[in-house]
């Protein structure tokens, strides 16, 4: 299934500019996938929130044990979990107003993704959203990797 | 903005190729430099730890080069590419990032003689164990695999021999196994071929011939899907913490990229195969014009090969591309822009006739490469293949008397004119 309607390029540029990315699942070992996207998406200026009921503290930010505990907005909620897990996050994320659910790499759940969808939340899905922001905005063609972006225009800034 | 599907000759021109926004510099910058400097010490941790994309050492990743790199991974529809100092060095590093000591590798056995060599002789130190197979036998390839075989390995258009691989077919019965498929694509070029869009898992390229074009750089590259699972426990050495790398595991990390991550930032950092900025510049204006010169290429080769083959001083020529070719349904299917433009036919009286032909041509230049603007003619039994024995002389297709063609973009008719001129100078029977 390639799941095309959450993956629209369009939809993943606009949550780039978003500010605020509550990181679901957000590991605090250095070497998962969780750790190198979030302390990505905080060295790009993004505001990351992680959570997770386990740790206190990641990437020197506090930790909270669920979304409807984070005070103040989050724009874009961004999930490390089993697929299994997506309904109900999906459900939490719309309860307290995320403009977009964003599903990492094999975080693949139809339903939890139809859920958000219909409450009118910006879904994509089996992407990584720090991927995503270095194919559009950051350096990803250093490293030799298929952005596929194609354009004679020159860019602001790297 | 919306995102467009850019056709293939669009992308040959543009694809890694934005305009570098701090100059506004539209060609690619040749960037010679060993190094770089880092914004801060966070900065220099993080481009270290993989953490951020960020430019450490040439050795491992360079701009100028990085251009090249996604040009060829865009072409091909692959997750991205490493780029090396040359074909062979590409190949190493792709089968030195998935093998270890212990492993089964099952190769077609009509190969470029260099890699026969590579894969026989160097994987052998390296304790991996190999068997050579008839590639056209769908078969043999199946009955050759065991619990250690990881991979397997052979050439669209093979070399010289001119066997056109069943891509899709071999590609269904390594993942049956859970093993990759890896492709050479040199003689094809993602403009003729793109193995990946039949299940290849990852694609290799001496950039040398016809990508770069014009005979002047050496380079390889290394393209992967971003496909293959290589969690499925079969492959610890891409899936598993590494040791050489503080224990990141390459797959789970990067997904997709894992691979590829492992490829630059582990086997070229430690082989220390880097291509040069100043080749990789020059490979990759050589593939802004590769429709163009495989468009010249492939009408020629079909040309030549058609007058050769109506010729009674010949004995067989092997370019797929005739309609006599027993490869013709996969030619169809595979290539349907043409057979590639390198091929070989035999010539009676055996190696003093080779030498004979060989010496009275004047337009065709005598030399080992191929896939030059220019036309180039070898013997391989004595050049190219050499370290070959008489079995795997066979196996390849290469005989006393055959001589390789690489038909180059010049005048049809002044390539048959300069081929007449070598088969006058024959010593024929009575």
């Amino acid at each position: 299934m390639k799941h095309e309607i959450y993956q629209d390029p369009e939809v993943i540029r606009a949550a780039l500019d978003l500010k605020t990315v509550a990181i679901v699942g957000l590991s605090g070992k250095e070497l998962r996938a969780s750790n190198f996207v979030g302390r990505y998406l905080k060295y790009h200026g993004y505001r990351v929130v992680p959570v997770n009921p386990v740790e206190a503290e990641i990437l020197d930010l506090k930790c909270y044990p669920s979304l409807g505990e984070i005070p103040g907005r989050v724009d874009i909620v961004n999930v490390f979990r089993l697929p299994d897990a997506v309904p109900a996050i999906a459900r939490d994320a719309i309860a307290i107003g995320a403009r977009c659910l964003w599903l990492q790499f094999g975080v693949i759940n139809a339903e939890g993704a139809g859920i958000a969808f219909e409450a009118g939340l910006d879904v994509v899905m089996d992407r990584c959203l720090k991927v995503e922001h270095a194919r559009y905005l950051g350096r990803m063609h250093w490293f030799g990797l298929n952005t596929g972006r194609i354009s004679a225009r020159r860019a602001r800034s790297v | 903005m919306t995102d467009r599907d850019f056709g293939f000759e669009t992308r040959t021109v543009h694809a890694g190729s934005r305009p570098e926004p701090t100059t506004g510099a539209r060609a690619i910058p040749i960037f010679q430099t060993t190094s770089y400097v880092f914004e801060d010490t966070e900065a220099a941790a993080a481009y270290f730890n993989l953490q951020e994309y960020g430019n450490t050492y040439s050795r491992i990743m360079n701009p100028t080069v990085a251009a090249f790199e996604e040009r060829i991974a865009n072409l091909d529809g692959g997750a991205g590419a490493v780029a090396f100092a040359s074909g062979l060095a590409a190949q190493s590093a792709a089968l030195f990032t998935l093998l270890r000591p212990g492993d089964h590798v099952i190769a077609s056995a009509a190969l470029y003689g260099g890699t026969i060599t590579q894969f026989k002789h160097l994987l052998g130190k390296l304790s991996v164990e190999l068997d050579f197979v008839d590639p056209d036998n769908i078969d043999a390839w199946r009955s050759a695999i065991k619990d250690n075989t990881k991979l397997l390995f052979a050439e669209t258009i093979g070399n010289p021999g001119g066997n056109i691989l069943d891509i899709e077919a071999v590609a269904e019965c390594a993942h049956e196994y859970n093993c990759p498929l890896m492709i050479d694509n040199t003689f094809a070029t993602p403009y003729l071929c793109r193995p990946l869009e039949w299940g290849a898992d990852i694609v290799v390229y001496s950039a040398t011939k016809f990508l770069g074009g014009h005979g002047t750089s050496l380079g390889g590259v290394v393209v992967d899907s971003g496909e293959f699972n290589w969690s499925n426990g079969r492959y610890p050495v891409v899936a598993d913490p590494s040791p050489a790398y503080h224990g990141l595991a390459f797959h789970e990390t990067f997904g997709v990229y894992g691979y590829l991550a492992k490829l630059r930032a582990e086997t070229l950092r430690d082989l220390g195969a880097a291509i040069s900025p100043f080749n990789a510049f020059l490979l990759a204006q050589g593939v802004e014009t590769l429709p163009l010169r495989m468009r010249q290429h492939v009408a020629n080769a079909r040309t030549v090969a058609e007058f050769l083959a109506a010729d009674l001083r010949v004995s067989r020529v092997m370019y797929p591309g005739l309609a006599t070719s027993k490869y013709t349904h996969r030619v169809d299917k595979y290539l349907p822009r043409g057979a590639g433009a390198v091929f070989c036919f035999d010539l009676p009286g055996g190696r003093e006739n080779g030498r004979r032909f060989i010496e009275a041509l004047t337009l065709f230049s005598h030399l080992a490469n191929v896939g030059d603007a220019k036309s180039l003619v070898i013997h391989p039994a004595s050049t190219t293949h050499r370290q070959l024995n008489e079995q795997e002389l066979a196996a390849a297709g290469i005989g006393p008397g055959t001589i390789r063609l690489s038909i180059g973009i010049e005048d049809a008719s002044d390539l048959i004119w300069d081929l007449e001129q070598g088969l006058a100078a024959l010593e024929t029977r009575s």
